[in-house]
């Protein structure tokens, strides 16, 4: 096993700010790309499904 | 003869079916999952291997480890401008609608994978070098290909009518596919402060073999990463460009 304690993991030779900075930022875009994709999927949802029930009020409101 | 001419005609109108928004937006939908468990399994066994299997570097330490993210998201980032393009060349050639919203649901992928290649070569950079960055000719193009991704985004956002937006931005496109050779070959042409290949960091063979079976594990991961987030952007695209249309008002869950 290369590494002998969990702490000892974290401190990577002393390069943890290195190797953890680069880990972690990559961890982050992977995690939020996905959540901004699916805020700008509901928004158009939203703004389609607001859009076709102003449709149907117009026309039933009509008859 | 005329039957081949036949049988290829109607695989011709086959694959141009996906073409259309309307068939590729349940199709993208379904293969999203797909693409979602197989990036999630090969970053765990890349994850692994990066960690856990291969051995420390004689002279970087664990430092090094860095490669297993900086070199995969580099080719991404290279990979996807090249696929970017093609869609937006043939958007150009063929005046399909759904080519250029696959180059515009590409570009910010691939320009999140530019960024994470400088970002952690920065990380790398100051440790090794004593730098975090230095204007050496591999940094520079891929700085120049981050801002060709960012110059692409913005032109398309800048142009009202999405028709001129996908040709300008395919034009753009296609004239920054240059850069990309540059990158690749910038540390064979010039002298460079940046190494040459990436797996001649190593001494022993065998360090080679658990070291490039990480990095492509990794490039594995994003590649299918890529792939599902282009796919879940094209389709927010295709709500978004076509909800005039009437397939997509009786899509389940616009109702």
């Amino acid at each position: 096993m290369m590494w002998n304690s969990p702490a000892d993991f974290l401190a990577m030779g002393g390069y943890a700010l290195y190797v953890w900075s680069s880990f972690g930022l990559c961890a982050l875009i992977l995690i939020l790309e996905p959540i901004a994709i699916h805020a700008r999927r509901k928004a158009i949802t939203q703004r389609l499904r607001r859009e076709i029930r102003a449709e149907k009020f117009d026309k039933e409101g009509m008859k | 003869m005329s039957s081949t001419i036949g049988k290829n005609g109607n695989q011709f109108i086959h694959w141009f079916k996906f073409s259309s928004p309307a068939t590729f937006y349940p199709l993208a939908g379904k293969l999203i999952p797909f693409f979602w468990a197989l990036a999630i399994i090969f970053g765990i066994a890349g994850l692994w291997i990066s960690f856990f299997v291969a051995p420390v570097d004689a002279v970087q330490g664990q430092g090094y480890r860095i490669i297993f993210i900086h070199v995969p998201a580099s080719w991404m980032s290279m990979f996807i401008y090249i696929v970017m393009a093609v869609w937006a060349g043939l958007g150009l050639v063929f005046n399909t609608r759904l080519s250029a919203m696959m180059a515009q649901a590409l570009a910010p992928t691939g320009a999140l994978m530019a960024f994470i290649s400088l970002w952690t070569g920065a990380f790398w950079g100051k440790p090794m070098w004593g730098a975090w960055w230095v204007w050496d000719a591999r940094l520079t193009s891929e700085l120049i290909l981050l801002f060709l991704y960012l110059g692409f985004m913005a032109l398309q956002a800048s142009i009202d009518d999405p028709r001129r937006a996908d040709k300008a931005g395919a034009i753009l496109a296609l004239v920054g596919v240059v850069n990309v050779p540059i990158i690749y070959f910038s540390v064979k042409w010039w002298n460079t402060l940046h190494q040459g290949a990436s797996i001649s960091v190593d001494k022993a063979p065998s360090m080679a073999h658990t070291m490039l079976l990480g990095m492509l594990l990794m490039a594995l991961c994003l590649w299918m990463y890529s792939i599902a987030v282009a796919l879940m952007r094209v389709r927010a695209i295709i709500l978004e460009r076509e909800s005039h249309a009437d397939w997509v008002r009786s899509l389940e869950g616009v109702k």
